[in-house]
């Protein structure tokens, strides 16, 4: 086995110095009515050429060469090679968590640079080293918002990503932590009155996403405002991380969870992503997950640790203020490298061309179907209604490999025809006319769509 | 110096200040396209929610970005570079082959709300790598959703949870032994349960009776890490599998240490109900400084209606897709289907090996263990002397007369061109010196890391001061954690 | 280790000090050496129930946590805030950086703790295992 480092004979003089005669000795103290005797049902050994053919083979029959305009949460944006060149150094990527701070200042250090980075672009005083995703870190910035206030029910915005929704129920469970939700009105916004009648002197906070699942951007002083005013916090959930390249942060929440996949890190069907909470410093001893603390050594220079970690599982146990236990170091360089690219510039240039690309495209479709939520400013996500079922237009699309906007009538069934599309800095002006096209273009054979189908969101 | 490291040598290492310092405006790394769109005017589109000023974000061109991590990267230790002997954290080698299939196009670029029929080479990927896991393990079905370890746990005693609730019979407690990770209890509190502590015998092993007593109807389920922390094989498994079922609780097995039993022996076959994998220690997929993890959970038939959603299947027409509709689902624990980069890597490993590699790994992971054990007992203090699988625990008693505790040896390995083992833990030893070597060592590389624990341990009773005062090598010295705990300097700020 | 006569303690290492019907709580030398570097003190709110023998906050060095637990039942009055930035303070001086004032709900639980001379003795068997 090409992995393992031994010779038979270096195996042979090993059990020798152990004094064993034979590896079967080493197993001996697992009861023998346990142990395996036929081999495992996994596929045999491979050559690497055959490895990288069988995933080559599986990336041809998983959407390669495709044109999408699929955002909702998950976003396709230009990756700078540099991303994967230094994340492939064996210093970065086989490293553990770096707990013995003298080697690995490296690790360290660039997680200290990557909290200074979010807060900056997000407006907040602390950032973690990460968390595992977008949605749990919501969920995660909810229960500390429970700890902080010690109340309990949450009101939670419809227009928050209908996934994020679903892991954050299923984290209050247990936690005893009753969930409303408040819908959103004609500008694609949450209702303000709703929130105003629902909001109880109980209530922990209120979490809402912007720009929210419809590309909306929130007026998010207020809702802050009738949060605080109630003795509730604010919990600002961000998806799209580019939009900070232009729209002003939700410097009024309380705590930020946000998902920084945008920021270079490959879509990957899913993950691994990178979450993020960032938070006022006097909250910080209640905030989950890692962080890196500047300290000096024994000779006054400069270094880094980790710190605060009383508030971590290892130590608290039971009482710790969650048990996550790992952060997404590597996808986090990742996004820090990222943000180092484009910078304080190229950030807000990036976030403009999203912005350009994305009003010409919701015009190019509001021709053919009716673009709702208009009277509020959008990022680079937008949707149409129309007479024809998105299904059917998307099957279209897909014969000219193109994927379609997001049907969004499993999520949201009230609104009926519509669909969420996504248009990025890689989105061409020709694939947006020719998408426009085909979707205008009803008149063609009607297919029965197959993949579509419909399901009800459990909660 | 009397004792001369064998394995590394200093040499110049590069110093490098944080990027903000080398931040001047008018750099730029970056280059976007010409705009193939009419310009938009942003503050008609954005009105008061357009941002301005994005603060002190660095302005740098892409050779400072490369030397800058460049630099960074050469102030790591990694498994790169060497043994790794972290015990719990099986540290094995990470193959390159995995982070090359991870980024063919269609793997990377995958939208997961892409049609399913366009994804059916996602959708073949995690049902293969399900098949392969749930032989290894030798349950019924499992998911992949779990983020990590600790993810992994929740998802496994949230299923736990909806069992005994749909038995009509919920319960209040989860036992956990002394020696467990501290994410089992940590995680029992974040899904409502109480934690009751069990103690282990003299051999490190579960105490039978203490079990039979503390057992009874409002047990939930055992956290059991087998072997266990102190790399033993509870001899007794079956035995508390039937006192745990006989009262109708479950038995919870945390797979951190799956690598000394991969193609060996099946949980399964051992009474486990429940467990959760790492793929980033068993299954090769990178640690990258801290994560991303990925931990599955694999569960026996009972407990298959109550999986996170959604769940792999295979439809009529013999195409895969998701199946959201399972109404006694503890529901959705992530967004999207999980990391899916993780199980592109781990299926590349299982492909890699092969049932005759993954058999052979085992082997040489509990051989390397016990080679080490041999090699150093007699110099430290090896606390219990029953048979060591994986990894071995000794503690520092007998350098501890000198006034040196485990940390400082650990501290000193580090200037013999080691990283450190796991120091303190598991708990139940005073001073625990934990060493995990994974089969990735070769015969050579763990003759020097004996002889280097034994010189430090000469060392100590030559010079026990060049020992506390250890790393001697590194670019930082110890570093002042009170004081970044007692003021906490969480970023960085531009001088006034 | 001189433990001041002045006060009460707990087997949990926490003194207190009765003036009338106030009590001034804090924990012991013996505490704070075994606790190490302390880096941050969680204490209750002003107002804030305690029952004695039950946690009314935390302390913690880098690398643990201990609780601390009220020596007797009362009221919460004062809370020693310049603990907040100097918690090296109780490592200075255990027995005057005091933690809380509370307003005694029954000065008789007081006569259960130990003296000092009892305390010492105490540690000193407790250390001896």
């Amino acid at each position: 086995m090409r992995y393992l480092p031994k010779s038979p004979a270096d195996r042979e003089a090993m059990l020798k110095a152990i004094g064993l005669r034979s590896v079967d000795e080493l197993f001996a103290p697992i009861p023998a009515e346990y142990r395996l005797s036929r081999d495992l049902k996994v596929p045999r050994q491979m050559a690497e050429s055959e490895i990288v053919d069988y995933f080559r083979q599986r990336s041809r029959e998983n959407g390669e060469g495709y044109t999408s305009f699929l955002g909702a949460g998950a976003y396709a944006h230009y990756r700078p090679v540099i991303i994967d060149s230094l994340i492939s150094r064996g210093e970065f990527l086989t490293a553990y968590t770096p707990y013995q701070a003298e080697i690995s200042q490296g690790t360290l250090q660039s997680i200290f640079e990557f909290q200074t980075m979010i807060c900056e672009l997000t407006g907040m005083e602390v950032a973690n080293a990460s968390m595992y995703d977008g949605s749990t870190a919501a969920a995660e910035a909810v229960m500390m918002a429970v700890r902080l206030t010690g109340r309990r029910s949450v009101i939670v915005a419809r227009s928050l990503h209908p996934e994020y929704r679903e892991v954050l129920a299923t984290y209050a469970t247990h936690q005893g932590m009753p969930l409303s939700v408040a819908g959103f009105g004609d500008d694609g916004r949450l209702k303000l009155k709703e929130l105003e009648k629902s909001i109880t002197p109980e209530t922990a906070c209120v979490l809402i996403q912007s720009p929210n699942f419809f590309g909306t951007i929130e007026d998010v002083a207020a809702v802050a405002e009738v949060a605080h005013k109630n003795g509730a916090m604010l919990v600002v959930s961000i998806a799209e991380a580019v939009s900070l390249g232009i729209v002003e942060p939700p410097r009024q929440a309380d705590i930020i969870a946000m998902e920084a996949q945008s920021f270079g890190v490959p879509l990957g069907f899913g993950g691994p992503y990178c979450g993020v909470i960032a938070t006022r410093e006097k909250f910080v001893r209640q905030m989950p997950g890692r962080l890196v603390g500047q300290t000096v050594d024994k000779q006054g220079r400069r270094g880094f640790v980790l710190t605060l970690a009383t508030r971590e599982q290892h130590i608290r146990r039971e009482k710790a203020t969650s048990n996550i236990c790992t952060n997404q170091a590597l996808v986090a360089l990742m996004v820090n490298i990222f943000m180092n690219v484009y910078g304080k510039v190229g950030l807000k240039e990036l976030a403009k061309q999203n912005l350009a690309k994305t009003a010409y495209a919701a015009g190019q479709f509001a021709k053919s179907g009716e673009l709702l939520f208009t009277a509020s400013p959008r990022f680079n996500e937008f949707v149409i209604e129309t007479k024809e079922d998105p299904a059917a237009i998307n099957s279209r699309l897909l014969d000219h490999k193109i994927v379609g906007g997001l049907p969004l009538k499993k999520f949201y069934p009230e609104l009926g025809n519509a669909a969420l599309w996504c248009c990025t800095e890689l989105t061409t002006r020709s694939a947006i006319d020719m998408a426009a096209k085909l979707a205008a273009d009803d008149n063609g054979p009607q297919r029965p769509s197959k993949e579509e189908s419909v399901e009800e969101v459990v909660r | 110096m009397k004792h001369e490291p064998r394995k590394a040598t200093l040499h110049v290492n590069q110093n490098e200040g944080l990027i903000f310092e080398k931040s001047s405006a008018g750099k730029a790394a970056w280059k976007l396209p010409p705009l193939d769109v009419p310009e938009v005017d942003t503050a008609r589109l954005l009105g008061a929610s357009e941002r301005k000023d994005l603060g002190n974000m660095p302005e740098v061109s892409e050779i400072e970005i490369i030397r800058h991590f460049t630099r960074l990267s050469t102030w790591n230790y990694a498994i790169d570079l060497g043994m790794y002997p972290l015990g719990s954290c099986t540290m094995k080698y990470n193959p390159r082959v995995n982070e090359a299939v991870a980024r063919v196009e269609g793997i990377a670029n995958g939208h997961p709300y892409q049609p399913e029929r366009i994804s059916q080479g996602a959708l073949q990927i995690l049902k293969t790598l399900s098949e392969c896991l749930i032989d290894i393990t030798g349950m019924d079905a499992i998911t992949l959703q779990p983020a990590a370890g600790a993810h992994g746990e929740m998802t496994g005693l949230l299923m736990v949870r909806a069992y005994h609730h749909a038995q009509g019979r919920p319960r209040k407690k989860i036992l956990i032994p002394d020696s467990a990770h501290g994410t089992n209890p940590a995680t029992a509190a974040m899904v409502d349960y109480a934690v009751e502590n069990l103690k282990s015998d003299s051999r490190g092993m579960v105490d039978i009776a203490a079990l039979e007593a503390q057992m009874n109807e409002d047990v939930a389920a055992l956290m059991l890490t087998n072997p266990n922390t102190l790399g033993v094989f509870e001899q007794q498994i079956h035995k508390i599998a039937d006192i745990l079922h006989a009262k109708g609780g479950l038995l919870y097995m945390d797979g951190a240490n799956m690598n000394a039993l991969v193609g060996k022996v099946r949980p399964g076959d051992f009474g486990v109900d429940v467990m959760h994998l790492n793929l980033h220690k068993t299954f090769s997929t990178p640690h990258g400084g801290g994560g991303p993890g990925s931990g599955p959970v694999a569960i026996k038939k009972k407990l298959e209606p109550f999986l996170p959603t959604p769940v792999v299947v295979t439809k009529a027409d013999g195409t895969l897709g998701f199946e959201y509709n399972r109404p006694q689902s503890v529901g959705r624990v992530r967004a999207f289907y999980g990391n899916f980069g993780m199980f592109v890597r781990a299926l590349a490993y299982i492909q890699a090996n092969g049932p005759d590699g993954l058999r052979q790994t085992t082997e040489d992971a509990v051989l390397n263990a016990n080679y080490i054990r041999k090699g150093l007992e007699g110099t430290y203090d090896l606390p219990y002397s029953t048979p060591t699988m994986h990894e071995v625990v000794f503690s520092d008693r007998l350098q501890a007369k000198k006034g040196v505790r485990t940390m400082d040896i650990a501290k000193r390995l580090i200037d013999y061109g080691f990283h450190p083992y796991t120091t303190a833990f598991p708990l139940i030893v005073p001073g625990a010196l934990m060493i995990e070597p994974t089969e990735s060592e070769s015969k050579e590389e763990m003759d020097l890391f004996v002889e280097a624990m034994k010189s430090i341990a000469a060392e100590v009773d030559e010079d026990p001061q060049t020992v506390l005062d250890a790393p001697h090598s590194t670019r930082v010295s110890r570093l002042d954690e009170t004081a970044a705990a007692r003021k906490p300097v969480l970023r960085w700020k531009p001088a006034l | 280790m001189a433990y001041p006569t002045d006060r009460k303690y707990t087997k949990q290492h926490e003194w207190i000090q009765a003036n009338g019907s106030t009590g001034t709580v804090g924990i012991t030398g013996h505490a704070q050496e075994s606790l190490g570097d302390i880096v941050f003190v969680e204490l209750p709110k002003v107002g804030a129930e305690l029952a004695a023998g039950k946690s009314f906050g935390t302390v913690e060095s880098v690398k643990a946590v201990s609780d601390l637990y009220a020596p007797a039942s009362g009221t919460v009055t004062e809370v020693n805030e310049s603990l907040a930035t100097s918690p090296e303070s109780v490592n200075k001086d255990a027995h005057a950086a005091w933690m809380m004032k509370i307003t005694l709900k029954n000065p008789k639980e007081l006569d259960a703790l130990l003296s000092a001379a009892d305390y010492e003795k105490y540690v000193a068997e407790e250390g001896g295992h």
